[in-house]
């Protein structure tokens, strides 16, 4: 443990909740929006999500066609390597398994690469998309999901920090290898575990 | 990819050389660090805050002073109604104080002075745009850089004595100096068109509100949206 900051006597470990990992506040009712690139213009009649590369079927979705895949919704915690964290909310869209199965991998997958229609990317490895551990969202609490926050949709992996999960997303290339992202190559940790900390490079 | 970043434990504990206002709700805090390493103009550097019991509390500033020598930095913060942490650094923090601190971190929002950059910043964005600026100005390549400052009043421009220069616009929206020829109004596309170099990347920063403002702004003068760099302020505390 550092040596204590002078004067700093913090939030006291009792009114600290337990859902929180270290070094994580609570952001209440607030939701930042940190983001690299401009905000995008919705189109829901050209958008689409595909998924590419090491798989049987490479499948391309149109918004109507993936709201008719099964639902599946995620209740819980989200965590930002700016250290908010927003405790108990509620996403629905479908399971990134679903479009996996679809898609059909090959045997030598091992990673994804996620991309958006901004151009932004982020790595992830097959165990931490797979297993319901990861979905494309596009309502947050029952509302159609704001464009800047990621809407129409967004990739929701969120056992990990939220750079992982890709707003604007528009597919999933599979890999039989790991290549960093745009985060990953700007300095920020290649998985990012929020309870193991591993927010930049060298955690 | 890991320039700037100490060999095995990446915090290190700084210590508070100087302390000065810079608006009502700004300060700025110089840092003498003991490990120092190589920065470009646009990173910042997490503060982290550890209190007797092991709480930590930690919230990343960036840096505005422009890269040196020196071995020290200068981060301004704003302080923030119930912010835990900008609260603290404004109300507590006096000179001679040790901070936690490990940086510099992010490799995008960054400016090298080797090619041209419009900088937009709205409010205390302007804080990583200001590092560029020192950096194009000690550098003496002004020419590569321009830069428009949106704020509401004169009382919160940061930098106010060092801001003016050729390269250098404000917009102030709610009030002006008894100077100023610019009505108070929104930062518009007629502030923007003359800070366009040609082939320059643009960097925005501030609120997210005022970072698609003026995104959108770029956007109609024909500025490329993939030259077009964002850094969002959120309202994280």
């Amino acid at each position: 443990m550092a040596k204590p900051t002078r004067g700093f006597l913090g939030r006291g470990k009792a009114a600290r909740d337990p859902r929180l990992p270290p070094g994580q506040y609570d952001a209440g009712d607030q939701w930042p929006v940190l983001t690299a690139e401009v905000t995008p213009q919705p189109d829901l009649a050209s958008w689409s999500f595909s998924v590419e590369g090491l798989v049987g079927h490479p499948t391309t979705w149109t918004w109507e066609e993936i709201h008719a895949l099964p639902g599946s919704a995620y209740s819980g915690d989200i965590h930002c390597v700016t250290t908010w964290s927003k405790l108990g909310v509620q996403f629905s869209g479908v399971s990134v398994d679903t479009l996996l199965g679809i898609a059909g991998l090959e045997p030598a997958a091992t990673h994804v690469m996620a991309f958006s229609s901004t151009g932004y990317t982020t790595n992830l490895p097959l165990a931490d998309v797979t297993a319901g551990r990861a979905w494309v969202v596009w309502e947050y609490e029952s509302a159609p999901l704001p464009v800047e926050h990621g809407g129409p949709a967004r990739l929701l992996v969120p056992h990990l920090y939220f750079w992982k999960s890709a707003k604007w997303v528009a597919g999933l290339r599979v890999l039989d290898h790991d290549e960093p992202g745009f985060w990953e190559q700007n300095g920020y940790h290649d998985r990012g575990d929020p309870w193991l900390e591993q927010r930049y490079q060298g955690d | 990819m890991t320039t700037g970043r100490p060999a095995g434990d990446p915090w290190q504990m700084a210590t508070v050389t100087e302390v000065r206002p810079e608006t009502r709700t700004a300060k700025t805090f110089r840092l003498t660090l003991p490990a120092p390493a190589p920065r470009l103009a646009g990173q910042y550097y997490v503060v982290r805050l550890t209190a007797p019991d092991g709480y930590t509390a930690s919230r990343s500033y960036s840096v505005a002073s422009a890269p040196n020598d020196s071995g020290e930095i200068e981060l301004t913060v704003e302080r923030l109604d119930g912010g835990e942490v900008s609260e603290f650094l404004h109300d507590e923090v006096v000179v001679g104080d040790d901070l936690e601190v490990r940086g510099p971190i992010g490799l995008w929002f960054v400016w090298e002075a080797q090619s041209p950059a419009v900088l937009v910043g709205g409010g205390s964005g302007i804080v990583p745009l200001m590092a560029m600026l020192r950096l194009a100005r000690q550098s003496g390549q002004s020419d590569l850089l321009r830069m428009a400052v949106s704020v509401r009043t004169p009382d919160d421009l940061y930098y106010a004595h060092e801001l003016p220069g050729p390269e250098t616009t404000v917009a102030y929206t709610r009030a002006v100096p008894p100077s100023a020829t610019r009505h108070p109004s929104r930062l518009s596309e007629q502030d923007l068109a003359p800070l366009l170099l040609p082939d320059a990347t643009a960097f925005v920063c501030g609120s997210p509100g005022f970072a698609d403002f003026a995104s959108g702004l770029l956007l109609g003068l024909g500025q490329p949206v993939e030259k077009i760099r964002v850094e969002r302020f959120g309202p994280t505390s």
